[in-house]
């Protein structure tokens, strides 16, 4: 029977456990589990320590017509004398979406390229997104764009940052007018400043709201409820398992 | 000017008239009288003629609307922010209340988000998306019965409005025969579907198909060729390609411009490439055509709908992994849907370690890696998009959903300004905009 290969021991990927390594971009590092953190931590899971990464820059050739894109963008910097090292700070290929990630002081260059070069042609801004990596220092508040290309077929995602003690990033309602509001949107719960927007006002809270309510460091708030006898505190307060 | 219909009181900014109703020329007469000819007229945000709680502010001279303001968030609730303190599959409860009229577009664009991001996309079964596309479509034509029904409403057609609310009561009765919910279903979620369809589904549906087929020809024979429909609707909310493409507006709005641009086509999900449907475009740019194209998109629905239940081969609704499935089919007992009885003697009475993976899966969930992603389907009202980031935890780290209403909403003062006052109510009806949307 020794001939016989041994299905266990195939060494394929599926088998291997899942990689821990050095990859990816660390936004954070979690520490414990389950919430156990006040002292009396009997199961050894408090002194878990966890690097929180995010997909790292992907490396020539990205794939796809994603390379196309990438070459006609840098091309068509460089066109109108910019260094596109200097605008694009770092190109993530992650689940088969291309991302650039831009300096906030060449993004209006970058959207109005991105939008008028034939070769490109992303005519469609589906709005942004904004995201509070609060323990990512220098780095905290992202807004990302997604662009879509009815000529090509094609969309891809613009990543911009700016840190939490200046929070400005140019506006693109010059270039894609219908981030009027999806920019109020983001100012409104991320406290993010589009400089140059036409009337950055809030947009959902009412204008006299204080604080943004989107950033990590809002609390959600609620009030514990009674139910069959038992008290359910509050959804963030309840013990979270990441 | 003090009629029973409008008082007026004097401000710091000027007389402010309160308008209960009555005559419009009455209002703009005494206003005339005042030395500002420049009138602001707050609509809402309760006003019937509007799609939920949405604000319109109007400056007025005369008849005209010179210049025209959405004010929106009264209906904001929170829901992006709720979801960061929930698991992945308690997210689908949250996301269906946003559009409450497309709830199956919300559940569907969010668990394509999560399940690209699991890496599962392609070990979803077929029958759950053959299941999903299904109740899509019967979706796409409540929401469009909605539109139609309520924009004849507000034009004072109210046979239009108890036919279309007729018909959308018999895909609610199919919702609910399905999900147990005539809306906020959470049926949709990461990795499949809830449950199976009951017995009985089909034949429902298959019934229904055919009474569509027939109720369709009705909304023709009332409005399509109607002169006084037509003279209200056509050149009124005018918004061509150029003004789409800044704006970014989709849906209808877009195809009334000539531009077959739809997800289902140019970016397919669920499986959309294998079906055999057409995209119905206008070139009127107007409010009329988008009427059109809505009709004309409810028979394409039907469509699918058949080839739907034509595929539908019995087979599993959830990914086989059972790190990420609900370890249980769900059943209907007492006091609703819960977990099955067979399936609760099974984990209190034979089985401690699938009692265990039962516990730590309901209320811990799973890991999704981190990453972002973005997912995007096209609703009865154009793009909705999803944006999803995870830092790898059993929550999400951020959800962002890019609502077709709100982005089309923007379009308002586009379509509006320099029109006339009675335009505005249809101008904001051909944008179908859904405020539980529009806010989240």
């Amino acid at each position: 029977m020794s001939d016989q290969p041994n299905p266990e021991k195939e060494l394929s990927e599926q088998n291997l456990p899942g990689q821990r390594g050095e990859h990816g971009e660390e936004i954070r590092v979690q520490r414990g589990m389950f919430g156990a953190n006040s002292g009396g931590d009997t199961s050894g899971y408090g002194g878990l320590v966890r690097s929180v990464r995010l997909p790292g820059p992907a490396t020539r050739p990205y794939g796809g017509w994603f390379d196309e894109v990438a070459d006609e963008l840098e091309g068509a910097l460089e066109e109108q004398g910019l260094v596109p090292e200097n605008a694009i700070e770092k190109t993530v290929v992650d689940r088969g979406e291309l991302t650039f990630h831009i300096a906030r002081e060449h993004l209006v260059q970058v959207a109005k390229t991105l939008r008028d070069d034939p070769a490109l042609r992303f005519e469609l801004c589906t709005g942004v997104s904004g995201v509070h990596y609060l323990e990512d220092k220098g780095r905290e508040l992202h807004a990302v764009y997604h662009l879509r290309s009815i000529t090509h077929g094609r969309l891809i995602r613009l990543e911009v940052c700016a840190p939490d003690r200046d929070p400005h990033i140019p506006s693109l309602v010059p270039v894609y007018p219908t981030n009027d509001w999806h920019e109020r949107e983001t100012y409104d719960f991320f406290g993010l400043v589009f400089d140059g927007h036409p009337a950055l006002t809030r947009i959902m809270m009412p204008d006299d709201w204080q604080g943004f309510p989107q950033r990590k460091d809002y609390p959600l708030g609620g009030i514990a409820v009674e139910y069959k006898g038992a008290q359910i505190p509050a959804p963030d307060q309840r013990r979270s398992y990441s | 000017m003090s009629t029973s219909h409008a008082s007026a009181r004097d401000t710091t900014e000027g007389p402010v008239y309160t308008v209960t109703g009555g005559d419009w020329d009455e209002v703009v007469r005494s206003a005339a009288k005042a030395d500002d000819e420049r009138i602001v007229v707050n609509m809402g945000p309760q006003h019937p003629s509007t799609h939920g709680v949405l604000r319109l502010i109007l400056e007025i001279d005369g008849e005209t609307v010179t210049e025209a303001r959405c004010g929106i968030g009264y209906l904001h609730t929170g829901i992006e922010k709720n979801l960061e303190y929930r698991t992945w599959t308690q997210g689908t409860t949250f996301v269906t209340r946003m559009d409450y009229l497309t709830p199956f577009f919300n559940e569907t664009a969010y668990c394509l988000g999560v399940e690209r991001l699991l890496g599962i996309k392609d070990q979803v079964p077929d029958r759950a998306s053959v299941i999903r596309v299904l109740l899509m479509e019967l979706n796409r034509i409540s929401s469009h019965l909605v539109a139609i029904a309520t924009g004849g409403m507000e034009l004072g057609a109210t046979t239009i409005m108890i036919y279309g609310f007729r018909d959308r009561e018999l895909i609610l009765d199919i919702y609910e025969l399905i999900t147990g919910l005539r809306m906020n279903h959470a049926y949709i979620r990461p990795g499949g579907l809830a449950q199976d369809l009951p017995p009985g589904a089909v034949d429902q549906m298959r019934e229904f198909v055919k009474t569509m087929k027939k109720n369709l020809p009705e909304y023709d024979k009332l409005a399509t060729g109607n002169p006084i429909f037509k003279a209200r609707m056509q050149d009124v909310g005018h918004l061509d390609l150029t003004g789409c493409m800044a704006l970014g507006a989709t849906g209808p709005i877009l195809r009334a411009t000539g531009l077959a641009h739809d997800l289902r086509k140019t970016d397919p999900y669920c499986g959309y490439e294998t079906y055999d449907f057409d995209v119905p475009t206008a070139d009127t740019c107007d409010a009329y055509g988008r009427f059109l194209i809505r009709l004309e998109e409810m028979r394409q629905s039907l469509r699918i709908v058949e080839q739907c239940l034509d595929r539908l081969e019995p087979g599993a609704v959830m990914v086989a992994d059972k790190k990420i499935a609900w370890p249980a089919q769900l059943a209907l007992g007492p006091d609703g849907l819960g977990n099955s009885l067979d399936h609760i003697k099974k984990i209190m009475g034979t089985s401690m370690e699938a009692l265990i993976h039962h516990f730590k899966l309901v209320t811990e969930g799973f890991r999704v890696p981190a990453g972002q992603t973005y997912a995007a389907v096209e609703s009865p009202k154009g793009e909705l998009g999803v944006h999803v980031v995870s830092d790898g935890g059993t929550r999400p780290f951020r959800v962002h959903f890019r609502d077709p209403s709100f982005t089309n909403l923007q379009a308002m003062a586009a379509m509006c300004e320099g029109g006339q006052v009675a335009d505005v109510i249809v101008a904001v009806a051909s944008i179908d905009p859904v405020m539980g949307g529009v806010d989240r």
